[in-house]
């Protein structure tokens, strides 16, 4: 908001910081379009994946049975938290080797990628519409979007990813017949008239958990990130009257606020995401 | 929230994560943890045996101890009483001595005695003799009168 005489209205302001940076430079219209792929929202989630498994791997270089360092005992902790989460839900220890790593990797993740929202929100946005424009494009089209998991391409995705899981271990633990068995005969009985209620009221469950699953994460985020916008709206109206004074103090204030309170969401989503992946995976293990 | 070919990157890269923090992250994150807790443990495991080890060590001690405490005693009244013996074999050796030499002097004195008396009854006897032989001079006849002076001898005993 350096340029407040030319600056955007607010609905412009807002519709162009909710428009990802994707393949096609423009704003995707249609709801579904596999041929469109979000660059920031991937590129955002690759880079602290990245350093996610990164900085785990340098505490993992380093951890020693001995008397651990700050930095090793607070990813201990995690680690800790998460292996007694795992263990308490999923009561095969050979899953575990794969499905506890996982929701540490989630967890740690999603905690990362939420926490963007902390960032001032027109700060890379800012740089990135100075570097769009140095390249000779127009600024107006320097999209960005910092916040992963308020896409809510990245948050299903996980979601499946963990549908995925669900599916592997069911076929795994009841086997491919035990588990078609299942999806037909649970949760009304083993009846040929049942049969398809059955297989639908599974369906409906699959689709649901794994909807709800990245919906909750994503409406949370993206919930977040406009209330962040709106807030930003007040400090923007700022233009040496008293109304816009006292809209910039609101704005001090209500950001400090809904940031202290977005702490506790960041983290507070990241458990959640975590914990029903490894509900989700839990259940995968028993029979109806 | 338009969806497309993000949500499938999102969903490999999901993978790959894990994935990695399966294969890099938990093995030695986890087995430094449990090596850790076998670590304390056996070290209060250690401790605990160092603490039962210095109570046994403690009453062996005390025991000990009473041991030597009593055995000093027991030298102690032994050598008190083997002094008493030496002591009281030593009072009365003396005392034989003693009664052995004041034996020896009475009887010695007795002998002394004996022989004194002797001497003198014999003396007195040749007094006796020479005086009446002074009185009667000629009357009296050693020779003859043998008898008489043998009974007056004889009487002086």
């Amino acid at each position: 908001m350096s340029s407040e005489h030319v600056g955007p209205k607010a609905s412009e302001y807002i519709v162009h910081h909710l428009t990802h940076l994707n393949s096609t430079g423009t704003k995707q219209t249609a709801i579904v379009d596999w041929s469109v792929i979000n660059l920031d929202t991937l590129f955002w989630s690759v880079l602290l994946g990245v350093s996610t498994v990164l900085i785990l791997a340098r505490a993992a270089a380093r951890a020693t049975s001995g008397v651990p360092g700050r930095f090793q005992g607070a990813v201990e902790m995690i680690v800790e938290m998460v292996a007694d989460q795992a263990k308490g839900i999923i009561h095969s220890e050979e899953s575990r080797r794969f499905v506890a790593p996982l929701a540490l990797t989630v967890f740690v993740w999603i905690f990362f990628m939420n926490a963007m929202d902390f960032l001032p929100l027109d700060l890379l946005p800012k740089l990135w519409e100075g570097v769009y424009s140095a390249q000779g494009h127009d600024p107006h089209h320097a999209y960005l979007r910092i916040v992963p998991t308020a896409d809510l391409n990245a948050t299903l995705g996980m979601s499946l990813g963990v549908l995925l899981v669900c599916i592997y271990y069911n076929i795994k633990v009841k086997g491919f017949g035990g588990w078609v068995h299942e999806l037909f005969t649970a949760p009304f009985g083993s009846h040929p008239l049942l049969y398809p209620i059955n297989f639908l009221m599974q369906l409906i469950e699959f689709a649901a958990k794994t909807i709800s699953h990245g919906m909750r994460l994503f409406g949370n985020m993206y919930a977040g990130e406009l209330i962040f916008m709106l807030i930003a709206l007040m400090g923007a109206a700022w233009a040496g009257t008293t109304t816009g004074a006292v809209l910039w103090l609101g704005h001090v204030l209500a950001g400090a606020a809904w940031a202290i309170f977005h702490i506790l969401i960041v983290i507070l989503q990241a458990f959640i995401f975590m914990m029903l992946a490894l509900v989700y995976v839990g259940q995968a293990h028993e029979g109806h | 929230m338009n969806l497309n070919a993000t949500l499938w990157a999102q969903l490999v890269v999901f993978f790959i994560l894990a994935w990695f923090t399966m294969k890099f992250v938990w093995p030695p994150l986890t087995k430094a943890l449990d090596e850790r807790a076998k670590k304390i443990a056996d070290g209060l495991a250690a401790a605990d045996k160092a603490k039962a080890d210095l109570a046994l060590a403690e009453r062996r001690a005390v025991e000990e101890l009473r041991v030597a405490r009593e055995t000093a005693g027991e030298l102690r009244s032994g050598a008190e009483k083997q002094a008493a013996a030496i002591l009281d074999a030593a009072r009365a050796e003396a005392a034989r001595v003693v009664a052995q030499a004041r034996d020896a002097a009475e009887s010695e004195a007795a002998s002394a005695m004996q022989r004194a008396k002797e001497a003198l009854r014999d003396q007195v006897a040749q007094l006796a003799v020479a005086g009446a032989e002074r009185i009667l001079r000629r009357e009296i006849d050693a020779r003859v009168h043998a008898e008489l002076l043998a009974g007056l001898r004889q009487e002086l005993k």
